[in-house]
């Protein structure tokens, strides 16, 4: 479950990147948040990943104040949080079996259970022959892919995608978004950033739209 | 636990892989690190040769202890006793001052000048040998003896016991100021490197961050890298010094046998080396820790 509460973030130099913005997704929901460039979308992500905390308000993530958190116990959060990032964020000196085995490791996983949930998640991304290469090899929508692998091979409760579409041709981009549905049909909360509010509507799932760093109903 | 410890092995083996990935920059920086601690090093065990020398050329150390003029034959006992029980002490021989006036007649043939006076002139003595023979040890059995009743001095017969000892103190002093001085080069030229592979390691380090990396975790590798790096240059540093004294030794046997002595450069012993080893991983691991402290707060992700 993830909830915010009058939760506004302002930047050093006095950017307002969100205003007093609440809302609750429910654990298993599946939403999108829209809005033009520079809207606050990444911001309301990156509050949730404890990458930014609020200026003012809470917010709660899966019961913990995400914002009066001990650095010591964010990463803790994290490894409970998959993050898809636009720009991917892969290791290129690391081949993509690898990428996906670091957040394994970190958690530290024994190699031989680790290597067995690896090859399922790139299996579940269809990168399950190409373990072997490295990112510069991959296409644009593959690294995509691996990116998702990386954030769901820990099984979080929870994944956080910031444009994953935004790179794509169309009919890449609804694979991705497909792929996003079944993990949520398992029981994954899911948030996508998108500035294209359509694909919510295709796929009947929770819209939160931002304009200016305001949630407009 | 299971966890930790194989945290531990990765991030080893990690270091390791760093190592073989650039071998000739590991090679140059242990090299620089082995040779700031071969000059301590080195010096160090000089100064315990030297020391080893100094007794050998000294033959037996001996300490005179000159009794009170009016010392009574009672108290003279006592003190005899009281000496042969210390543990410090090897061998006393005590020599009264009718011996000792009867000896100068005899060797010196002054008899004539000696008949003229009134009364005998000279003190009572105990010669003493020392059963140590540090210069340390003698100094303070001396000090401690000169403390006793109805002694007037306790004289060590080798003035230059004394400087020795002062010119050895001062090597020592030497010594350790080269040790810290260069154990600080050691940290700087750790921490150094370790800024560099942070920088290098950027985009993992942030990555890893995202996805849940604790710092300890990110620490750790770094940790390994400068202890590991520190403990190859003090491998380093006792290899110089090794070679050092070899080619020395020729040298210095020749030159023992013009002086009749059987002696040549002995290397460190064992606890020396595992002094230098530590010291030297330590130190590697503090200029690792600094250096991470300082530098891994300013990678955050955004």
């Amino acid at each position: 479950m993830i909830s915010f509460s009058q939760v506004s973030k302002r930047f050093p130099g006095g950017f307002e990147a969100l205003r007093d913005v609440t809302f609750t997704i429910e654990a298993g929901e599946m939403a999108f948040v829209t809005g033009h460039s520079g809207a606050g979308k990444s911001t309301l992500l990156k509050l949730i990943a404890a990458i930014e905390t609020p200026s003012s308000g809470s917010v709660v993530v899966n019961g913990q104040n995400v914002g009066k958190m001990s650095r010591a116990a964010v990463p803790y959060l994290r490894r409970n949080v998959g993050l898809v990032f636009q720009d991917h964020k892969l290791l290129f000196n690391r081949t993509a079996f690898e990428n996906v085995m670091l957040p394994l490791h970190i958690a530290g996983f024994e190699p031989t259970e680790g290597a067995k949930r690896v090859r399922a998640a790139l299996d579940k991304v269809g990168l399950l022959n190409r373990e072997k290469a490295f990112p510069v090899a991959l296409s644009g929508g593959e690294q995509q892919r691996l990116c998702i692998a990386r954030a769901i091979v820990n099984r979080p409760s929870i994944l956080l995608a910031d444009e994953p579409t935004g790179n794509l041709d169309a009919n890449y981009a609804h694979d991705i978004l497909e792929m996003f549905k079944s993990f949520n049909q398992v029981g994954v909360t899911i948030v996508i950033a998108t500035p294209d509010p359509s694909a919510a509507r295709d796929w009947n799932a929770r819209l939160l739209t931002l304009d200016h760093g305001v949630l407009t109903p | 636990m299971r966890i930790w410890l194989m945290h531990h092995r990765q991030a080893a083996a990690l270091v390791l892989r760093q190592f073989a990935r650039a071998p000739v920059a590991t090679f140059l920086t242990m090299l620089v690190i082995g040779v700031s601690l071969s000059l301590p090093t080195g010096l160090y065990s000089l100064l315990k040769n030297v020391n080893e020398l100094a007794r050998m050329a000294r033959g037996e150390p001996q300490i005179t202890l000159v009794l009170a003029a009016n010392a009574s034959s009672g108290a003279i006992d006592a003190l005899q006793a009281h000496l042969q029980k210390r543990s410090d002490i090897a061998e006393i021989r005590f020599i009264s001052r009718a011996q000792a006036l009867q000896e100068l007649n005899k060797n010196a043939g002054l008899g004539d000048i000696t008949a003229g006076l009134e009364k005998n002139p000279l003190p009572d003595i105990f010669t003493i040998r020392p059963a140590h023979r540090e210069v340390e040890s003698i100094v303070r059995l001396q000090k401690e003896l000169q403390a006793l009743p109805k002694v007037d001095a306790a004289l060590l017969d080798e003035a230059w016991v004394r400087r020795l000892e002062a010119l050895l103190g001062l090597g020592q002093k030497a010594v350790l100021i080269l040790a810290m001085l260069l154990g600080f080069a050691l940290v700087a030229i750790t921490g150094n490197t370790i800024r560099l592979q942070i920088l290098s390691a950027r985009e993992e380090i942030e990555v890893s961050k995202l996805i849940g990396a604790t710092d300890p975790f990110v620490r750790r590798p770094f940790l390994y890298h400068g202890a590991l790096q520190g403990l190859c240059g003090g491998l380093l540093a006792w290899a110089i010094v090794v070679a050092t004294f070899q080619l020395l030794n020729g040298n210095v046997r020749i030159l023992a046998d013009l002086y009749s002595l059987d002696f040549h450069l002995t290397l460190p012993d064992a606890r020396d080396i595992l002094g230098l080893l530590l010291f030297a991983a330590l130190l590697g691991w503090l200029g690792a820790f600094l250096s991470v402290g300082r530098h891994l707060r300013e990678i955050e992700p955004h």
